[in-house]
């Protein structure tokens, strides 16, 4: 035997762990993706008064697809003579694995996340960031002036969109004191009180945060390059962008990733400002306490809860696709540099500000008669954890040094 | 060698670090050796990757992600500064003399030299068990584990949970955040639109 194979004590456990969670993020990776691009074809289809996929798979053509991957499998690989064969045929791997990435860090339940970060929604962003990277690459390796432009557009509208999103994904991070995005839905997530469900808790009914998640929905949109925004792609214009000169397999590698990454900004959105897995009407609170196999009753149930939520936010991207015209180069650099950057600062400003006019006005960090969660003066579990808790770290690491 | 070689792979984390710390090196190359602008870019953006994720491995979790974000968000402006000012004609060549060639590289290894000659003197940054000869970065029980933001945010408003009687950070921080802003309105100043001095035609039209 190899004296490097004899010797190695191999550790078995963190490959089977990582082969399983890499599994379990791949099917909710795959599998939504695959049911949101059914979904866009029979939602169009809809407001286009037509009736979309009919035939595949039964009477809702729910399994085309399915039957668009089959084909799509199927096809050549090919690439244009003239594209830089290496970067041309990297490229749409780069997406994709900047998108699966980013589904790592996204927690489904109470705890069920592939990686339990303290910087869960940084990681997130960052990640869904190098998904940029493939669509410029694919865009300029393909040789093609119609794929030049589309790159060039998509770059200038990443760089710009990332600002006013990062900082409206700011916005609840300040009030709530947590960028882990388990604590966050924990700290939205509450029981009745005097006759108002525990939904007033999210995010969303907060009075900064509720502009700041539109803020962020519409750069969320753009970060997609979805219509209006899709001018990356824009079919009527440039052919196809970026795609011009991908095809088959490739070519739906670029699809899977966008709709993951729809998937992934609104699982952002909706742990942020809806809640996450919290059902807003204390089932899930209720499921909890249960006892035995109540937790997992809980999380399963939350689960549900929080990918509910997500899909009707895609379900709104597709509805704003089919709905707005797509905007000029001019207009989308406008709607970001002018409106939504000042819109996002003005809010991010508001969101320090307020809760201590709030508490120096009424006394209360809430408007509503609520327990004061979401806030982040009056918030007792956070700022015991983090300011008590540090004393007694230093307090107990002094006494070790003595 | 065998030992050397059995060592480094025995663990998980020694077998990752050093596929990262290879493959960042090899990003490194591919940026000097290519010849085309945009496989210059990728070279970066791969080595720039890989030396984040050795951040994740150290659990520098926030340093990693910044470090992706600002660097890959900056190497995105590099390409398209390098596709507009270059590219003149489809996939341009970029050709080097060998006599610069020569000269990059023994600038290169000379530097090499005077990091690998400075890593090695500097006493404070060796693994030491003597406690007389350990530096101000020594940390008790090995380096951080798991979770590491909260004292990260900690020190850079002055507290040091991990290190106490020492102080934090916050000058250096406030320094930073306020040259930043600094940065900031200076390009927002650059790239403002001018007032034009209104012409003859502008004003008949």
């Amino acid at each position: 035997m190899h004296p490097l194979l004899a010797a190695t004590e191999f550790e078995w456990a963190p490959l089977l762990l990582g082969v399983l969670h890499v599994a379990l993020v791949g099917a909710f990776f795959g599998l939504p993706a695959g049911i949101f691009i059914w979904a866009e074809r029979k939602v169009s289809a809809r407001i286009q008064d037509r009736l979309g996929p009919t035939r595949t798979g039964g009477r809702f053509g729910w399994l085309q697809s399915a039957a668009d991957g089959a084909k799509l499998i199927q096809k050549e690989d090919l690439a244009p003579k003239a594209a830089d064969q290496f970067l041309f045929k990297l490229a749409p791997y780069i997406v994709v694995v900047a998108s699966f990435s980013a589904f790592m860090f996204l927690p489904f339940a109470d705890g069920w996340a592939a990686v339990d970060s303290d910087v869960g929604l940084f990681m997130m962003l960052a990640m869904l960031s190098l998904e940029v990277i493939g669509v410029i690459l694919a865009g300029w390796s393909s040789a093609s002036k119609w794929a030049l432009f589309g790159a060039i557009r998509e770059a200038a509208q990443m760089v710009s969109y990332e600002i006013p999103m990062a900082i409206c994904s700011l916005v609840p991070i300040v009030l709530l004191g947590t960028l882990n995005l388990n604590e966050i839905v924990q700290i939205q997530a509450g029981d009745w009180q005097g006759g108002f469900p525990p939904m007033f808790n999210w995010m969303i009914f907060h009075p900064v945060a509720g502009p700041a998640f539109i803020c962020y929905f519409v750069c969320a949109t753009a970060s997609c390059k979805r219509a209006p925004f899709d001018l990356a792609e824009a079919e009527s214009e440039l052919v196809a962008g970026f795609l011009t000169e991908y095809s088959g397999m490739r070519w739906s590698f670029f699809f899977l990733a966008e709709y993951a990454s729809m998937y992934a900004v609104s699982g952002i959105a909706a742990i942020l400002f809806l809640g996450g897995w919290d059902d807003g009407l204390g089932i899930h609170s209720w499921l909890k306490n249960l006892g035995w196999g109540g937790a997992l009753a809980a999380n399963l149930f939350g689960a549900v809860v929080l990918m509910k939520k997500a899909s009707v936010l895609v379900f709104l991207q597709i509805w704003v696709r089919w709905t707005l015209p797509r905007l000029r180069i001019d207009q989308v650099m406008t709607t970001c540099l002018k409106y939504l950057i000042p819109i996002a600062c003005t809010l991010f400003l508001a969101a320090v500000v307020y809760p201590l006019i709030l508490v120096s006005a009424t006394g209360r960090p809430m408007i509503l008669p609520l327990e004061a969660t979401g806030e982040r003066v009056g918030h007792p579990s956070a700022n015991d954890r983090i300011w008590h808790g540090a004393e007694a770290e230093t307090a107990s690491l002094s006494e070790g040094d003595e | 060698m065998w030992d050397w070689i059995e060592s480094a792979f025995s663990l998980w984390e020694s077998g990752l670090f050093w596929l990262f710390a290879v493959v960042a090196c090899g990003g490194a190359v591919s940026v000097v050796i290519s010849q085309n602008v945009v496989r210059m870019a990728l070279g970066l953006i791969v080595s720039l990757s890989s030396v984040s994720a050795l951040f994740f491995m150290m659990s520098a979790d926030f340093v990693g992600a910044t470090q992706l974000m600002v660097y890959v968000g900056g190497t995105i402006v590099l390409v398209i500064f390098g596709v507009m000012l270059t590219s003149s004609s489809k996939l341009v060549k970029i050709k080097a003399s060998p006599a610069d060639g020569a000269l990059a590289a023994g600038i290169g290894v000379l530097f090499l030299a005077t990091i690998a000659f400075t890593v090695g003197s500097v006493e404070s940054w060796k693994a030491s068990a003597n406690p007389e000869t350990r530096g101000y970065n020594y940390v008790e029980g090995g380096p951080a584990t798991g979770n590491t933001l909260r004292p990260l945010a900690m020190s850079f408003v002055g507290l040091r949970p991990d290190a106490p009687g020492r102080s934090g950070y916050l000058l250096p921080f406030e320094i930073v955040s306020v040259h930043l802003l600094v940065v900031l309105v200076g390009a927002a100043y650059l790239a403002r639109a001018k007032r034009r001095v209104p012409t003859d035609s502008q004003q008949q039209s």
